[in-house]
């Protein structure tokens, strides 16, 4: 292992011994703080009761990512083929941003109802930006030399697209897919937060109400244990398809 | 063969060419050299439709063209090479985008990579071997082009003394086993008359040819060819003066 993974392992556990420290020392309430030792409990032994909930919530995830690549994916094509559906497109894509994505889930479950759809929007409506921005960015960042070498031999934009601009683009698709997978858990459990009757958002909010304060800790490193599992995936994914780097 | 006329190219008010001529002997090595920002790039990008021209024409085998898009196979300083391809499937560009037979193609692109040294590295992607390599691979690609007619902007202009003169006499296989009719831009004298059956040497701009070169003798030897040696003197004064005027 190389010297920053045994710094950044050594932070985390003098974060958990303080914590677990500070708990005993000031005899803080389980339902203010639980200590840590108390939270890695219940996070292992609670597994029957959060898998099904983890489970629904890592499906609203998944299928966020899909919705978002199914739309990001030929809208970021298009943009780039076509200079005027960007130009007239780009000022929505930049005001989409400044809409709290939060104030809408209320309104997505007004309309989709407390089932899945709604968390699945939310979560891609999330993903779909940075996808999109670091796609067309990659397709853009291609070395004109290569574009007119390939206009010489009388390539057509479909054999540009899938020769050269889509494997040029690819590092860029993976670093915003990365930031995508790591913040879609936000959109799903803000979701199951406003609305649901399944999923670790819907959890938490039980548990808070219960003052199950250590059930809340377990189910945040359920998702973010499922949040690095994504971005690990992709990351390997990364791998596997650019070998040339 | 071609055949350029009366080509004219302004950027705003800087005057590019103002009636450039070109005529091409078909299966002919032509170079072109001049003083740097003369102009022979641009003629490049005119003919391979970069830029569109102002006026003029151009031909190809006696049909007038807008460009010679599609018409000419093109080699350069950099490579080209895709990061992401093995070198032969790099070298088989040109025929994987015409759509032919990748059987007929890959057997074609293998031969050459045996005639360049190159046998063995299919497999490799570019960043895995050597600059000189590299350019191999990119001179194979250009022979994998249908095409008569090769353009080549500074070749080799990238590569170290070495590499480069071993690859001058693969340029040569372009014209004597595979027909081809050259077309090359040069900043270097020496590899000019090594390699050209003509040169033209061009003034600062607006570009037009200042002087004409017929190079009839033969290739080997040039190198200590005292008629050769009288018209590099000649041509490097020249260029030096017009570096000199525009300093």
């Amino acid at each position: 292992m190389k010297r920053s993974n045994w710094i950044s392992l050594a932070l985390v556990a003098v974060v958990i011994v303080l914590w677990e420290l500070a708990c005993r020392w000031f005899t803080i309430p389980d339902f203010i703080l639980p200590p840590p030792i108390e939270v890695a409990k219940v996070t292992i032994l609670k597994a029957p009761l959060l898998l099904p909930h983890a489970g629904v919530t890592a499906l609203e995830i998944i299928a966020g990512i899909v919705l978002s690549l199914l739309i990001a994916l030929p809208l970021a094509t298009v943009m780039f083929a076509v200079p005027s559906v960007e130009r007239a497109l780009s000022p929505f894509l930049v005001a989409s941003q400044a809409v709290p994505v939060f104030a809408l889930a209320p309104l997505l479950v007004i309309w989709l109802g407390y089932g899945l759809a709604s968390k699945v929007l939310m979560a891609a409506i999330i993903i779909f930006f940075p996808i999109t921005v670091s796609l067309l960015e990659g397709y853009k960042n291609c070395d004109r030399e290569y574009a007119v070498f390939f206009d010489l031999m009388g390539a057509g934009f479909r054999q540009k697209m899938r020769l050269l601009y889509w494997p040029w683009a690819l590092p860029y698709f993976f670093s915003g897919l990365k930031v995508g997978v790591t913040v879609a858990t936000i959109g799903a459990v803000i979701g199951e937060w406003v609305g649901a009757q399944k999923g670790l958002g819907y959890l938490m909010i039980q548990a808070n109400a219960r003052l199950q304060v250590s059930l809340v800790f377990a189910a945040i490193v359920w998702l973010s244990a499922m949040g690095l599992a994504l971005w690990a995936f992709v990351g390997l994914l990364e791998k596997k398809v650019i070998t040339w780097k | 063969m071609l055949s350029v006329s009366g080509l004219t190219k302004r950027f705003e008010d800087l005057s590019v060419m103002e009636g450039f001529d070109l005529t091409l002997r078909r299966g002919g090595f032509t170079t072109l050299i001049g003083p740097s920002g003369c102009g022979k790039s641009t003629l490049f990008d005119i003919l391979t439709g970069v830029f569109p021209r102002d006026g003029g024409r151009i031909s190809w085998l006696g049909e007038d063209l807008p460009d010679l898009m599609g018409r000419a196979a093109y080699m350069q300083q950099k490579d080209l090479l895709l990061p992401w391809l093995s070198l032969i499937d790099n070298a088989m560009l040109p025929a994987t985008i015409a759509g032919a037979d990748r059987e007929e193609s890959r057997r074609k692109a293998l031969s050459l990579f045996d005639r360049l040294e190159l046998d063995g590295f299919e497999g490799y992607t570019p960043s895995k071997v050597s600059g000189g390599m590299r350019q191999r691979c990119a001179l194979v690609r250009t022979l994998m082009f249908e095409h008569e007619l090769v353009l080549l902007d500074e070749p080799l202009s990238a590569l170290d003394a070495i590499t480069r003169r071993g690859l001058q006499g693969l340029l040569l296989l372009l014209q004597n086993e595979f027909r081809k009719t050259i077309l090359m831009i040069t900043h270097d004298i020496d590899e000019a008359l090594l390699l050209s059956d003509e040169l033209l040497v061009l003034t600062p701009m607006p570009m037009r040819v200042r002087e004409r070169f017929v190079l009839d003798m033969p290739k080997a030897g040039r190198s200590i060819n005292p008629e050769l040696l009288k018209i590099k003197a000649h041509v490097l004064e020249e260029l030096e003066g017009d570096i000199r005027e525009a300093v």
